[in-house]
């Protein structure tokens, strides 16, 4: 039976994880940082989770029109495909660093490269 | 199995398959939420029971202790009696034992209570003027049997109730106090763990409960204390830390100033940079910051890019909000 690959990477407990490695590369990260650095950080933490637990193929409602609307202030501030290559380096690096199997972070990229176009607002 | 949610007197019927948050908007009652996948944390409420462990997921332990659970998550069970964040709170009264001067602008203003007082040192309370007119203030003691709450009040200018408590407010007189709020404050566990203790002024009070609540715990670990201001006139419990640290060979204290007069014995800049050069890695320590809005903002986000998990960062932002 083929479980999901949110299964496959550890369900929540993985995303946690996750979360921080990666909030930690984007906040230290000045090519980025600016998109996320004014919110409240605990506020940033909660959404950067909801983006792990897709990126997972885990269980989320969010539509490609929510994915538009969540970076759509973004998109005005300049968000460009610079912005969101270095977002996804930071995320293949947090997998690694979390000895995630190599085939199933290209899975998880592969989701994430997905959100690409709604993303930058295309 | 359907549950009884208990609201003030209102009681509703959880039906099976139910969150809690589903009774709640079906029975009109007002309250938060936006996500309904516990990522936003709006629908925060309080049980009196343990709630289940999928509807405090996320949350800090803190909370969790206080029994705080995400309505949007939580599927009961069994009957719960809930608090939501909005409802009215409860108030006793305190008479003022003492209030005189810790330095040119804070005051010490120390109350008793007739009846034990349960907090958490570090926790903060709500003191309501007879008009009505309320702020906000942290605890600076840690509970003692003598009933009584300490605190540290700077006087800003033009501020309303800070002035009335610096120039009218007599020993003898009561205030009304409100139950202590808060998740700032000190779980005695990983005792080996370093502890970052990093206040701005009036940030010293929630930090000096912390502090000697840890101590009391018999907190091993190292714990260093930076307070900072921008002049020497502004700090305060300078001999008083100073001899502590001399006492307890875990606990460091360093008084900062960012002032241009720097005397001997002192940092010379903001604690946010001063902290780092003593302390360039943070991996597993457990960090409070308290005081100043843009200072607690700014160290959050630098503590954790130097390693702190963000379950082990505690922070009370002293938000001063124009009436
Ligand atoms: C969780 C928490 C804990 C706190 N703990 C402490 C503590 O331990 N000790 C402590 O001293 N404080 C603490 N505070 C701050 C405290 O609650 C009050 O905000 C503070 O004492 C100021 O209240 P006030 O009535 O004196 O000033 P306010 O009358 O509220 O005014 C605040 C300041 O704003 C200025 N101001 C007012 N209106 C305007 C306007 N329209 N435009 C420009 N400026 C204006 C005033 O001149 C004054 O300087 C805490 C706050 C929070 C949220
Ligand atoms: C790789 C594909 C991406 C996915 C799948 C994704 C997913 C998400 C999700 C699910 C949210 C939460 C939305 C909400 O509930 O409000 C979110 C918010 C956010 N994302 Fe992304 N994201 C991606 C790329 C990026 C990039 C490239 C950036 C910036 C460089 C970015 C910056 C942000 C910020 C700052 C927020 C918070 C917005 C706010 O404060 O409302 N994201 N993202």
């Amino acid at each position: 039976m083929s479980t999901t690959l949110y299964e496959r990477i550890g369900g929540e407990p993985a995303v946690n994880a996750a979360v921080e490695l990666f909030y930690r590369k984007v906040l230290d990260d000045s090519t980025v940082y600016r998109f996320f650095g004014n919110t409240d950080m605990d506020t940033q933490i909660a959404k950067q989770k909801a983006f792990f637990t897709m990126a997972f193929g885990g269980p989320n409602n969010y539509t490609g029109q929510d994915m538009r609307n969540a970076h759509a202030k973004l998109v005005t501030m300049g968000l460009n495909e610079d912005h969101f290559n270095a977002v996804m380096k930071h995320l293949g690096d947090t997998l690694v660093e979390l000895n995630v199997p190599g085939d199933l972070i290209a899975e998880a990229a592969a989701i994430a490269e997905s959100a690409r176009d709604d993303v930058l607002g295309k | 199995m359907s549950t009884t949610l208990t609201i003030d007197q209102n009681r509703y019927k959880c039906e099976a398959g139910e969150t809690v948050l589903d009774t709640l908007l079906r029975e009109n009652v007002n309250l938060s939420y936006a996500c309904k996948k516990g990522t936003c944390h709006s629908c925060l409420v309080r049980s009196d029971v343990a709630p289940p462990g999928l509807a405090q997921s996320g949350l800090k332990n803190t909370l969790t202790k206080q029994n705080y659970f995400l309505a949007c998550q939580c599927y009961p069970e069994q009957d719960m009696q809930i608090r939501l964040p909005d409802q009215s709170e409860f108030y006793r009264m305190g008479t003022v034992i003492t209030n005189k001067l810790l330095n040119r602008n804070t005051i010490l203003l120390v109350m008793a209570f007739e009846d034990a007082f349960e907090f958490n040192a570090g926790q903060f309370v709500n003191l309501q003027r007879s008009d009505g007119l309320t702020r906000s203030y942290s605890i600076a003691n840690i509970p003692e049997v003598s009933n009584t709450l300490e605190f540290h009040i700077r006087r800003l200018p033009d501020g309303v109730f800070s002035t009335w408590l610096h120039d009218e407010v007599n020993v003898g007189d009561s205030i009304a106090v409100s139950e202590p709020r808060g998740h700032c404050f000190y779980i005695p566990e990983r005792r080996e763990q370093g502890i970052l203790l990093v206040g701005t002024g009036t940030g010293l009070a929630p930090l000096a409960g912390i502090l000697n609540d840890a101590l009391a715990n018999g907190h091993s670990g190292p714990i260093h204390l930076f307070h900072g201001s921008r002049e020497l006139e502004d700090l305060y419990r300078i001999d008083e830390m100073r001899q502590l640290a001399q006492q307890k060979p875990n606990f460091h204290y360093t008084p900062c100033l960012s002032g241009s007069e720097v005397p001997e014995g002192f940092a010379a800049g903001r604690v946010n940079d001063i902290v780092f050069s003593q302390i360039p890695d943070l991996k597993s320590w457990r960090v409070f910051l308290c005081g100043h809005p843009e200072m607690v903002n700014l160290m959050k986000k630098r503590t954790f890019i130097k390693g702190a998990a963000i379950a082990d960062i505690y922070a009370d932002a002293f938000l001063i909000s124009y009436h």
